[in-house]
């Protein structure tokens, strides 16, 4: 029963594409009912594509906006979790580290990532740094969240077994806490890649020098639909691809879960 | 067990008040040796009180044509109209791909192909199709708070108890009734869920947008504070998204709270 539905569905879901763009070139380049200057045509997007990857466009070609706004991206991020998933897992650990670290952590907790970008510029410029400390608190507070939760769901007979053993310190922390927490923690990982990728972009249509945020900032500013149309679906296949590859990661961090 | 667990590090209630007043006061002490110090300049790092000064100055005089109030009033204004738009639209239209398969098997893929357009990529269209007054931003809010709406109400649907499916199929219930009668009301706790992501993210994005394409609100306040080079204002803004967006979440929780109470859960 299963699997004839699946298929179904595939094939209704390849059907929906062939139809939009089907309609997307009778209403552009056939009848001309959206304007070039309102949605591009697919053949003003494919060139626009070619224009980008070949010639290059915002002083870059493609591959190179793409690589420069990951690399980004994978910096603040793993700076994140370098400081987030520890502290998180010393509060879910330590109930005193947690009434300490809690006040601070609320106060900033309501202020969404986006809103430090212009922090982050007045601080450091437009530069490569302040991208950086954008993703940085735009992941820092899912992972502190997650591990934290995710010491606090292990099983208390696993925490009280390895107590009543007398596991020292250090193991426990590497054979029961970390491993306890991991589910959770790549959880908030793979959530908050998405926030950091959201906040990128918005940090590099505000100003920035290279990236695909600045590819759609200096789209816009030259009035070229097709290159705004090439920017967002860069975009979004860089997103799709990354949480792709953190699915990965999850998969071989974790073989006991598979 | 139940025992053993709750002693394993527990805290006495006047431990906790102490260490967390001690990390309130930490976190402000901290901030203010490091502003008064001279190490910072006060343009780049100006003391708490300085902040709060600043504050309370944006609600009297105003700043880039508007005061705190007005710009609050205004961004608020956009977020209620996109997220109004993502509430209406949105729950219909998860609430009938819940019920009719066909919709579901065409919007699906469709939805999650542009689901990956972050929100915040929309905004040239949006500055494009409708300009960066009131349009531009709320057609970005719209795209940031639409997803949860529809996800939710789609499960929602999606799982309803099948008994009260067939139990009103029998009692001949049309399909504008199935979904009025019997998958709304089922829906709720899983709709109301969605609602707080949505509310949450719509605000992100209008901070976003703003940032960007607008010529008032909170967003743009922040924006001209950061070209001024006055980091008060900056941060007297961010204070103020904190305050709005928490606000926001406490009201709806509360709903939340308040429904699933009445369900007896």
């Amino acid at each position: 029963m299963r699997k004839p539905s699946r298929r179904r569905s595939l094939w209704i879901g390849v059907a929906t594409f062939a139809v939009v763009v089907a309609a997307w070139y009778a209403l552009t380049t056939l009848t001309n009912t959206i304007s070039p200057g309102r949605f591009p045509a697919p053949s003003e997007v494919w060139d626009a594509l070619k224009q980008i990857a070949v010639t290059g466009y915002a002083d870059a070609r493609l591959a190179g906006h793409v690589l420069h706004s990951v690399k980004l991206v994978l910096l603040g991020f793993a700076a994140a979790a370098l400081v987030g998933v520890p502290l998180g897992l010393a509060m879910g650990a330590s109930r005193r580290v947690e009434a300490f670290v809690n006040p601070a952590f609320l106060l900033i907790r309501p202020i969404p990532p986006l809103a430090w970008i212009p922090l982050a510029i007045v601080w450091l410029g437009l530069g490569d740094a302040a991208k950086v400390l954008i993703i940085w608190f735009a992941a820092f507070v899912p992972a502190v969240i997650n591990s934290y939760s995710g010491v606090r769901a292990i099983e208390p007979h696993l925490v009280e077994a390895a107590r009543m053993l007398g596991v020292p310190r250090l193991a426990y922390v590497r054979e029961v806490l970390v491993p306890g927490a991991m589910p959770m923690i790549f959880t908030g990982l793979r959530l908050s890649l998405q926030a950091c990728w959201t906040t990128l972009v918005a940090g590099e249509l505000i100003g920035a020098i290279a990236g695909l945020g600045h590819v759609l900032y200096q789209a816009s500013l030259d009035i070229f639909p097709a290159m705004i149309v090439v920017g967002m679906a860069s975009v979004a296949v860089t997103a799709a691809v990354m949480t792709v590859v953190l699915g990965y990661v999850e998969r071989r961090a974790m073989p006991w879960r598979v | 067990m139940a025992r053993l667990t709750q002693t394993r590090g527990a805290l006495s209630f006047r431990a906790w008040l102490a260490l967390s007043a001690a990390g309130f006061i930490a976190f402000f002490a901290i901030w203010w040796v490091v502003a008064a110090s001279g190490l910072v300049s006060p343009q780049f790092l100006p003391t708490p009180l300085a902040v709060v000064e600043q504050f309370a100055g944006l609600t009297q005089s105003p700043f880039v044509g508007y005061t705190l109030q007005q710009h609050l009033a205004s961004s608020f204004g956009r977020f209620a109209l996109g997220f109004g738009l993502a509430v209406a639209i949105g729950i219909p239209l998860g609430l009938l791909m819940g019920w009719y398969r066909g919709l579901d098997d065409v919007i699906t893929p469709l939805f999650d192909a542009l689901r990956f357009v972050a929100p915040i990529a929309w905004v040239p269209f949006a500055a494009l199709w409708f300009g960066t007054g009131i349009g531009g931003p709320v057609l970005v809010i719209f795209t940031g708070a639409f997803p949860p709406c529809v996800v939710n109400a789609y499960r929602g649907a999606r799982f309803v108890e099948p008994r009260y499916v067939e139990a009103a199929r029998t009692l001949g219930a049309g399909p504008f009734r199935m979904i009025t009668e019997v998958l709304l009301p089922a829906s709720v706790p899983s709709i109301v869920a969605g609602l707080r992501i949505s509310a949450g993210l719509g605000w992100q994005s209008l901070v976003g947008a703003e940032l960007i394409v607008a010529s008032s609100g909170i967003g743009y306040l922040l924006v001209k504070g950061q070209a001024n080079i006055s980091t008060s204002i900056v941060m007297s803004g961010m204070i103020a998204i904190g305050l709005v967006g928490f606000a926001i979440d406490a009201l709806l929780r509360m709903i939340e709270r308040r429904i699933q109470r009445r369900r007896g859960r």
